[in-house]
């Protein structure tokens, strides 16, 4: 069966490259899943994780803080800032970064408010996109 | 004719010098290869974005609805410029080719009539300029790239990039750096980033044209600050890996330079010394003779 090629690359280096039977990535308007074949698509990301299926079950996931993904026939490319392995994210620094946005926040100036505030709704994100994903 | 003691003093100050020059290149080398690394890297995010940006701004360019950061503000009157130099010297002429680019370019532009803006990254290009061009410069940022050169860096310079953008304060950006060719060869470049040279659509490509989640406008309007980001993330990390071979190839010349007045040195100082010890000879044998 054909696979899709799956690769998720950050500005300083490319994170995974692997062949996949479904990748399922959270998409700006909702989850998404890339089967071989998919129809080509340009996406953006919202934060949350991002699940790689090969031969039934789930063998890799990402937590990725938004980006934009490039869906054609054979690959999904996913664009990301910032993105780690699931596994190596824990709930302790998901609740320092919302902790660091919040102060952030709270210390902002008018022109740094808006990125501020986005830090912080990027935090909450992925603290519950963590959450959910963890009791899985 | 200088004492042997000055000449022994003289050599031992050269050879310590080249010492530091020799370490220094190896230093240089070993982040020579760290950067280079990095570039590489970086590459594969890049390239997937020119192609995201390719096919989404074939669409829109020439549409009314075109973003400013895509189509320009239509107006070329306020340059901003990046001059991008490193933080630090000893790196044969790394720096001050990048600065003599900015005054050209800095006098061409004020030729014809332009206001022209400099944003000085890395202390040379701040202290360099800041004596001719000092009410131009908007604002410096230094100490980029510690420990390493990572992503956040560049989009330090991005955000200020785009706050100025979107207060209006220019209409368009170019940055100056050096592209890296080889450790002895080094491309000074000048890159319009604001608005963006848009990559051509491969062809091919096109035959399979891109469904856009949620809209083009609205995947542009993210993707266009961030390719900025991206694309000054790559002119540092050109930047970084061009400082570092100018640097290796500046200290392997000292390096050479300083063994060459070793040995001349040397030769001078052993001349003397024989000259010395003839001079003694005769006084001595026509001393005998007189006898």
């Amino acid at each position: 069966m054909a696979k899709v090629a799956f690769s998720l690359v950050m500005p300083e280096r490319e994170l995974a490259a692997t062949e996949a039977d479904m990748v399922i990535v959270p998409g700006g308007d909702g989850d998404f899943g890339v089967l071989p074949g998919h129809i080509p698509m340009i996406s953006t990301v919202r934060p949350g994780v991002i699940e790689v299926q090969d031969g039934g079950k789930t063998v890799r996931r990402f937590m990725v803080a938004g980006g934009f993904a490039e869906v054609t026939r054979e690959r999904c490319t996913v664009l990301a800032e910032e993105a780690q392995p699931f596994e190596d994210v824990s709930a302790d620094q998901l609740a320092k970064r919302l902790r660091d946005a919040r102060e952030a926040l709270a210390e902002a100036t008018p022109a740094t408010r808006s990125g501020a505030e986005k830090a912080v709704s990027v935090a909450q994100d992925l603290q519950r996109a963590y959450a959910y994903y963890a009791a899985r | 004719m200088p004492s042997l003691k000055s000449f022994r003093l003289r050599i031992r100050s050269v050879q310590s010098t080249q010492k530091i020059t020799k370490a220094m290149k190896m230093v240089a080398a070993a982040k020579l290869r760290r950067a280079q690394e990095a570039a590489q890297a970086g590459r594969p995010y890049a390239q997937a974005m020119d192609r995201m940006l390719a096919s989404l701004a074939s669409g829109m360019l020439g549409k009314a609805g075109a973003p400013k950061l895509l189509a320009g503000t239509g107006s070329d009157k306020v340059h901003l410029l990046i001059v991008a130099t490193a933080d630090r010297g000893l790196c044969g002429g790394f720096n001050s080719s990048i600065v003599r680019e900015a005054r050209r370019a800095i006098r061409a532009l004020q030729g014809d009539g332009k206001t022209v803006k400099v944003l000085a990254v890395g202390r040379k290009a701040r202290d360099q300029l800041r004596r001719d061009y000092g009410n131009l410069i908007v604002d410096s940022i230094t100490d980029l790239g510690k420990p390493r050169l990572g992503f956040a860096d560049a989009r330090k310079v991005a955000d200020r990039v785009l706050a100025m953008f979107e207060a209006g304060e220019f209409d368009v950006a170019t940055i100056i750096y050096n592209r890296f060719r080889s450790a002895i060869s080094q491309i000074l470049t000048r890159q319009q980033i604001i608005p963006p040279a848009v990559p051509e659509a491969e062809a091919g490509a096109g035959a399979s044209p891109y469904e856009f989640e949620p809209d083009e406008e609205t995947i542009l309007a993210e993707l266009l600050p961030r390719n900025l980001a991206v694309q000054i993330y790559r002119a540092l990390l050109e930047n970084a890996a061009s400082e570092q071979g100018a640097r290796m190839t500046a200290m392997d010349n000292a390096t050479r330079n300083a063994g060459d007045m070793i040995k001349r040195l040397t030769l001078q100082m052993n001349r003397s010394r024989q000259a010395s010890i003839t001079k003694e000879l005769i006084e001595i044998i026509s001393g005998a003779e007189a006898i």
